[in-house]
């Protein structure tokens, strides 16, 4: 946080706080060692809005804000477990798991997956919402990884970390609505797109079991959300010279 | 002179799942003792010879998603004998692993075909043919479904098995007449 | 006596023959006393011809043999404002010269001589709001594009028009080209943009031809004051009328929408300051600029000044284009100008897939922004459908749900999944096997989408199960069977 910028005052969850003013909500929530569960957002990323998971009340707001995106204002009044949201919350994780094919049990990430994680903050015990189970299918034509759709929320970490850290943009969103689906290259087979430089940045910012490593198993894969935060520092503060 | 008050009549039940709920269930080990002394159980597969679900249950834990004619016939009759009804287990709260064959719902013949037609067909080393005996073999739903969307469940024993902690607290706060409280990642989490 | 003919050639008329009745003509009178025009208004006996007699006295005909004669002095004209449409129907839509003739750019010349802040001004003055949809009061959009330092901004006019029942905005680019260019070049000047793009749908042929044309005619006479008119053709998809996901489309990406802000006005195509308004709401503007805000500002009610146009549409006697002045009742709309329904009229849809059904107890309502509003329904863009007795309200919300989903972009996962949901839970009513949860889910559920979707799709695709809940809850209660568990 640039220390040019005045600070900002407010209240979150009823207590106080100060923050640099281009800092965003969700900075400030978790700088006050506060919680909002988040999916799409990944710290070193272009923040997107998709998953609406930390939507926040502020006070004066007609509507809900995404936290990963909002910026502070001086007087914001935020609160972030209102019943409303919570309510909203744990719809939303039901939603994901039912628009999916999600069977944790063979799962690579079954126990480091965020989905599953956030099913859990959210109390999620089943979902009301029918699963629809779309026919999707896996792409393992790549050497070292592979890509299961079923479990893709549509997140687009892999298609920002591949733009935006590695500079590939290997990725892509293909098609609308509930047909969806993250693509390689021109809809082509992963294994044949020659700008993938396997890099493995996608596979590690994944929050769930779409993306992995084909010597993976059930629930043997290791994630490594910290990667672009870790990149994006080290390019900015030029870590590299002060070695 | 008083009469110990009368002990809680407790089911298990076994529908579409591989079992593994049950053998959960049974890593439970010595606490078994001490839940056979809160409940009488009057129907399980691990744990009583009784064949036909019986009247006047007061808790039932059923394992496994609804599958097949047998499973809803059954799902139906413990629903109208229980008071209190779980969905024990990833597979009877999402029809899980059992629910997968929903995937071909849209393909030719749809998923009952499909999957007997693999199993039987397609994978037969030798003498392929369709399972058939009216009677003995249940007929295949079209569709795998959780419990809930069969019959109203009033619990939610979540995990692939859930494990011998996660049901012993979920079992403990129910004996002593407490809501069970299904937060965090002991009580709550798929797989 | 000497006749001239004005032929509606406008995609409806088109469709109905619009052609053969001019080949007809033209072999009758000569080419020379047979014009071309856009929108006649009553599209639904179309193909239309106007008579202009020498005395003045004009004719109007419908029917590829002229076999209807019309009625000029019928409420479904007399009651109409033309301000938008003042030349639809009047100027020969490919020909700069006669929209020259009838006082296009006329206006624009005269505010060149005036401050760009005048212009604002009296745009504020004028009271009006955006008719693309949402009603953003106009001038205040002005005064923010106009407010930013950059030095170069840009002015676009969403042409999108994807909602079904809708073809106001087509119908003004068919008919009347020049005063589009002309209200844009108006507020590319009072805002300080130095270029221009128009994005619209592939779907409408006709109107890209026109524009087309109008584009390159007054470019070559000169009379945009320089200002580069780029035009840009959206593949189809409804989220692009979108303000964010028409800028992604004109920047070559994936037309979705963005959280806002930061607002267009501040960072928008390119990342420049943006200036976007519908297309009705810029050809509102000569008229504004010519006779003043106050003039615009004394028709309509306090919150909605001046005109609005819309599409009559559905089970009603007479069916076409009407421009009349805001606040005017629905009742005066359905029964007067549209002559009733053609069945027992039940309901009047408003919005399209973001609005509402009014019911027919409530037609006296006013049309206007806030009227509709507080009956949970929505101006829109000016699609109006009137709906009959025999339209189940439950089907005709799965209507309107299942274009949403079709239309989903699938960015945000509320849209993308919980309409799937939402169009599932509406069959249950349709079939008449929904439980009393199934309904509770549907309420809940429509609260979930429209409080926490990304954009205005998904954010109002609850809005016409709603409102049809709201006054039409009976329906989905008698959808309830009886032995349905859980
Ligand atoms: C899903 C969606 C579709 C939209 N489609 C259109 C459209 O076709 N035409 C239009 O002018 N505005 C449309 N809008 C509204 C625009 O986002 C924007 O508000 C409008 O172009 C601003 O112009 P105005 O202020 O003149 O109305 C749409 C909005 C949403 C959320
Ligand atoms: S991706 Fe996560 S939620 Fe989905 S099956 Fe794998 S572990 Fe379960
Ligand atoms: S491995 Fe690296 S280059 Fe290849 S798709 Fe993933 S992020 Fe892009
Ligand atoms: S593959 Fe993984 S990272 Fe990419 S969109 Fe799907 S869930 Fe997100
Ligand atoms: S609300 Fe619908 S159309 Fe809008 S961004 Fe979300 S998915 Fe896309
Ligand atoms: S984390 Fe903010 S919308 Fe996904
Ligand atoms: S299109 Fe000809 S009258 Fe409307």
């Amino acid at each position: 946080m640039s220390a040019k910028l005045p600070a900002v005052h407010g209240s979150i969850n009823g207590q106080a706080f100060t923050a640099a003013a281009d800092a965003t909500l969700l900075q400030v929530i978790r700088g006050a060692g506060l919680q909002v569960p988040t999916l799409c957002h990944l710290d070193g990323l272009t923040p997107v809005g998709a998953c609406r998971l930390c939507l926040v009340a502020i006070e004066g707001h007609p509507k809900l804000e995404p936290a990963c995106v909002t910026t502070v204002a001086d007087g914001m009044v935020v609160h972030t477990h209102t019943p409303e949201l919570e309510t909203y919350r744990r719809m939303a994780v039901e939603l994901f798991f039912a628009e999916g094919n999600h069977v944790c049990a063979f799962c690579v990430a079954n126990g480091s997956c965020e989905l599953q994680d956030v099913a859990v903050e959210v109390g999620m015990d089943h979902s009301r919402f029918p699963y629809q189970y779309p026919q999707r299918h896996v792409d393992a034509s790549h050497p070292q990884f592979s890509l299961d759709h079923h479990r893709c929320i549509l997140c687009t970490r892999c298609v920002r970390v591949c733009d935006e850290i590695e500079g590939a943009h290997v990725w892509d969103v293909g098609y609308r609505g509930s047909t969806c689906s993250i693509i390689a290259g021109l809809d082509q087979p992963w294994g044949d797109v020659a700008a993938c430089t396997s890099c493995g940045k996608c596979v590690d910012v994944c929050p769930t079991g779409a993306l992995f490593r084909k010597e993976d198993g059930t629930g043997e894969k290791h994630p490594h959300p910290e990667r672009p935060r870790q990149l994006a520092e080290a390019r900015s503060e030029h870590h590299w010279q002060n070695q | 002179m008083t009469t110990p008050p009368p002990k809680l009549r407790f089911a298990t039940v076994w529908l579409a799942g591989c079992s593994g709920c049950h053998m959960s269930f049974l890593d439970l080990d010595e606490w078994l003792f001490e839940l056979a002394e809160a409940v009488e159980i009057v129907y399980s597969p691990v744990a009583s010879d009784t064949k036909v679900f019986p009247q006047g249950v007061d808790l039932c834990l059923v394992e496994g998603a609804v599958a097949n004619a047998d499973n809803l016939e059954l799902a139906l009759q413990l629903r109208a004998r229980s008071k209190v009804v779980v969905s024990f287990g990833d597979c009877a709260v999402t029809a899980n692993v059992p629910g997968l064959r929903n995937l071909w719902a849209g393909v030719d013949g749809g998923s009952r075909q499909s999957v007997l037609d693999r199993g039987y067909l397609e994978l037969a080393d030798t003498g392929a043919q369709h399972p058939h005996a009216p009677g003995i073999v249940p007929e295949l739903l079209e569709r795998v479904l959780p419990l809930h969307e069969v019959i109203p469940v009033d619990h939610y024993l979540p995990g692939c098995p859930p494990s011998a902690e996660r049901i012993r607290t979920f079992l403990e706060h129910l004996l002593r007449g407490e809501e069970p409280a299904m937060e965090g990642p002991a009580m709550l989490g798929f797989g | 006596m000497a006749v001239t003919w004005r032929c509606c050639d406008a995609t409806a008329c088109r469709a109905a023959g619009a052609a053969a009745l001019r080949q007809r003509l033209e072999a009758e009178v000569g080419a020379e006393r047979v014009k071309p025009v856009g929108c006649l208004r009553l599209c639904g006996q179309g193909p239309l011809a106007a008579a202009d007699h020498d005395d003045g006295r004009s004719e109007l005909f419908g029917g590829v043999a002229g076999e209807r004669r019309l009625d000029w002095a019928h409420p479904f004209f007399a009651l109409q404002r033309p301000v938008v449409l003042e030349r639809c129907g009047l100027v020969d839509p490919s020909s700069i010269d006669d929209a020259l003739a009838q006082g296009a750019y006329a206006t624009l010349a005269a505010c060149r001589l005036r401050p760009a802040a005048e212009l604002v001004e009296e745009v504020v003055r004028s009271g009006l709001r955006g008719r693309g949809g949402a009603g953003y009061p106009t001038g205040r959009k002005w005064q923010l594009v106009a407010a930013q330092s950059n030095a170069s901004k840009v002015v676009v006019c969403n042409a999108d028009e994807g909602d079904p029942g809708a073809f106001m905005d087509r119908s003004v680019m068919e008919g009347d080209p020049h005063r589009l260019l002309e209200g844009m070049a108006i507020a590319a000047q009072a805002v300080g943009a130095a270029e221009a793009y128009i994005y619209v749908r592939a779907e409408y042929p006709l109107a890209i031809e026109r524009l087309r044309t109008a584009i390159a005619a007054a470019t070559d006479r000169g009379v945009l004051a320089g200002l580069p008119i780029q035009l840009r053709i959206g593949a189809g998809a409804y989220v692009c009328g979108e303000e964010t996901a028409l800028l992604h489309s004109i920047e070559g990406g994936r037309g979705t929408p963005r959280p806002r802000p930061p607002y267009p006005a501040a960072s928008g195509l390119w990342g420049l300051p943006t200036l976007i308004n519908n297309v009705e709401t810029f050809a509102a503007i000569p008229a504004i600029l010519r006779e003043g805000g106050d003039w615009y500002a004394a028709m309509g009610t306090a919150g909605s000044k001046g005109t609005k146009v819309f599409a009559l549409s559905g089970a009603i006697t007479h069916t076409g284009l009407i421009e009349v002045e805001m606040g005017t009742s629905l009742r005066t709309i359905v029964e007067a100008m549209g002559g009733g329904g053609l069945g027992v009229v039940k309901a009047v849809q408003t919005g399209g897939p973001s609005g509402g059904c009014i019911p027919v107890e409530l037609l006296d309502t006013p049309v206007d922004y806030a009227s509709l509003q507080q009956l949970g329904s929505i101006m829109g863009s000016g699609g109006m459908v009137v709906i009959d007795g025999s339209m189940a309200m439950p089907e005709l919300a799965r209507y309107f749900m299942r274009f949403c989903v079709a239309e989903s972009c699938g960015k945000c996962l509320p849209c993308r999944a919980g309409t799937v949901q939402l169009e599932q839970l509406l069959d249950r009513f349709v079939e008449k096997r929904a439980s009393p949860a199934d309904l509770a889910q549907l309420e809940q559920l429509c609260g979930m989408v429209k409080a926490t979707s990304l954009c205005g799709l998904g954010q109002s695709a609850p809005n016409p199960v709603l409102s049809t809940l709201r006054f039409f809850r009976a329906e989905y209660e008698a959808a309830l069977a009886p032995g349905v568990v859980p």
